[in-house]
């Protein structure tokens, strides 16, 4: 266990040192590290510290809560397809971050950004449990995500097709597929307050999810109150995966395929899968930021491409290994 | 430039239209600017927007269109003018109906802004007032470029981190007021997309941005980034590019004019 915790920690600090030394400009090694660390070196330093810096930050970040919300979700759902992204829980963020920066909101206050993508996805994940039920189907959890879905994602589009801007309606594509492109601290400090209270509520449910494994009964035997642990679950998610939806857009595919690569490594016990997912999260989300700046740079491919690209078909391998468990 | 004399024999191997439209922004002001009284038909809707256009005020004076071909059928002109960026099917579609139709490309230079002025006076007829016109407007273009001694160096960022580089119009606005266009020692020459931390580490003297729009917009929020902010901080920042930058028309003189003013105001020359 040790060991792939060292292992895990290993990798996503040496991809967080790569994604800040890589990137369209050029420069060498030694001299961006020392206008990182020592500063004062005029643009140099402006250039590491306000954006390859956010940058890497919030790819950890936002990595992170979606591996951890995605092993979570999984945990109480009793279901390996429970994914903030699939089921409609960053597309609801996306929608209140939308609604937000088009009313106005996020201009006059500035933790309305966040705090309405937090909404959004707390409406999310309240509607996509209360549809598919405690112990819904596969079907009907992965219907519901899609009916969530395509009517976060109709509305997202209506209204900013609505907006006087000309640009606005181009930024659909932002708002689906996700961006890390030219964020800065500010937008650190926006989501950081919120991902830590996720952060907090999420790792403290451990125990609760191994002991549901047992069975709903087995689990209130042993003293969890299960509809508390749902409360959490809720808030918690709602927390990760707004705030980061807010500043990133919705970035799908994450909390899939590393709950799903990790749990035989972690002997299948959801509360190591926590941790061990978050980790995991933001080594994914780092090297699928830093492989869209080596693919295509400055054409601002969307994360969201790349995540799907490995997740859709594990996707489809999970759909058709549930089948055959099924019938 | 062959295809323009063929067109314009065509169409003007008769009298001088007497009802004409113009179905682009650019071509809209070259006609209002040019066109006899009651020669003009119609403009496009573009003309009366205040921040696309330089004539907003006059267009209203004119019937507005939208470029689809069925409301200029019914307006029966005898002369229809587009851009090369007009609706290609609106296009086909008049000239089928019978309709003359004569393309203007769009000016990427100086000479280009010219040649434009030249073409709508021909292609209306009024080629006296065309004449006038550019020989005021080299006038003018001969007083603006001064000796500058020093050029500052300058970088056009729109919404998106899009810039211009020197073969646009915006960038020989930028030349013509004396400024060095620094995307194009960043190796960004042909215009597109410069990534923000290019132009961090490009350092310019100056940053010159498009007015934004109403309403809020992600691709516009680039411009609020703390590193355009640093690099507009205590320089010159009440620059932005408006209507008088968008088409060859002489209203570009008035861009270099104002352009020519901030460049004195960083290097201290003049006065």
């Amino acid at each position: 266990m040790i060991r792939l915790m060292a292992l895990l920690v290993a990798i996503v600090v040496a991809l967080f040192a790569a994604s800040l030394l890589v990137g369209p400009a050029k420069v060498s090694v030694a001299d961006s590290l020392s206008a990182l660390f020592a500063g004062d070196k005029g643009p140099l330093t402006l250039f590491m510290r306000e954006i390859r810096l956010p940058r890497a930050i919030l790819a950890a970040m936002i990595g992170a809560s979606l591996g951890l919300a995605g092993a979570a979700m999984q945990g109480y759902l009793r279901n390996p397809l429970a994914e903030p992204g699939l089921i409609g829980v960053s597309g609801s963020a996306a929608l209140g971050a939308v609604l937000a920066i088009h009313t106005g909101l996020s201009a006059t206050f500035a933790l309305g950004l966040p705090l309405a993508a937090l909404t959004g996805a707390f409406l999310g994940v309240v509607l996509v449990m209360s549809l598919a039920g405690p112990r819904g189907t596969s079907l009907t959890l992965i219907l519901a995500g899609i009916a969530i879905s395509a009517l976060a994602a109709a509305i997202t589009s209506f209204v900013l097709n609505l907006s006087p801007n000309p640009f606005a309606a181009n930024e659909i594509v932002f708002w689906m597929m996700g961006s890390l492109t030219d964020r800065s601290m500010t937008h650190v400090w926006l989501a950081l307050p919120f991902m830590a209270l996720g952060f907090a509520v999420l790792a403290r449910l451990g125990r609760g999810l191994d002991a549901l494994t047992l069975g709903e009964d087995a689990a209130l035997a042993m003293g969890i109150r299960v509809d508390r642990l749902r409360l959490q679950l809720v808030i918690g998610t709602a927390c990760v995966v707004g705030a980061g939806t807010a500043v990133a857009g919705a970035i799908g595919f994450v909390g899939l395929v590393i709950p799903h690569i990790l749990r035989p490594l972690v002997g299948a016990h959801p509360s190591r899968l926590l941790w061990a997912s978050a980790l995991g999260g933001a080594a994914m989300l780092l090297a699928a930021d830093i492989a869209v700046r080596v693919v295509l740079p400055g054409r601002d491919l969307k994360l969201g491409v790349l995540t799907a690209l490995v997740g859709a078909p594990l996707f489809l391998h999970l759909i058709l290994k549930l089948r055959r468990e099924r019938i | 430039m062959v295809v323009w004399g063929l067109l314009v024999s065509q169409a003007t191997a008769n009298e001088a239209p007497e009802r004409v439209v113009s179905m682009n922004l650019c071509t809209d002001q070259l006609a209002m600017l040019l066109a006899g009284p009651g020669q003009l038909a119609s403009v496009t809707y573009i003309a009366t927007d205040p921040r696309a256009s330089a004539m907003a005020e006059e267009a209203k004076n004119y019937h507005i269109n939208r470029g689809l071909a069925e409301e200029i059928f019914l307006l029966e002109p005898d002369l229809v003018i587009a851009g090369a960026f007009s609706t290609q099917a609106t296009v086909a579609m008049l000239k089928r109906l019978g309709i003359p139709v004569v393309v203007f490309d769009p000016a990427y230079s100086m000479p280009d802004v010219r040649d434009r002025i030249a073409q709508m006076g021909d292609v209306l007829q009024r080629t006296q007032a065309a004449r006038d016109m550019i020989d005021d407007f080299d006038a003018r273009l001969r007083a603006l470029s001064e000796e500058v001694t020093h050029s500052p160096r300058a970088v056009l960022y729109y919404a998106n981190g899009y810039t211009s580089g020197d073969k646009t119009l915006a960038g020989e606005i930028l030349t013509a007021a004396g400024f060095e266009n620094a995307a194009i020692e960043a190796g960004y020459g042909s215009g597109g997309k410069l990534p923000l931390e290019v132009l961090a580490l490009t350092d310019p003297d100056a940053v010159i941005t498009g007015r934004p729009y109403p309403g809020a917009s992600r691709s516009e929020a680039i411009l609020d980034h703390p590193v355009v902010q640093d690099l507009r901080e205590g320089r010159e920042s009440g620059t932005l590019t408006d209507h008088d930058w968008v088409c060859g028309t002489p209203f570009v003189l008035r861009a270099i004019e104002a352009l020519s003013t901030v460049r004195r105001d960083i290097t201290g020359d003049g006065e």
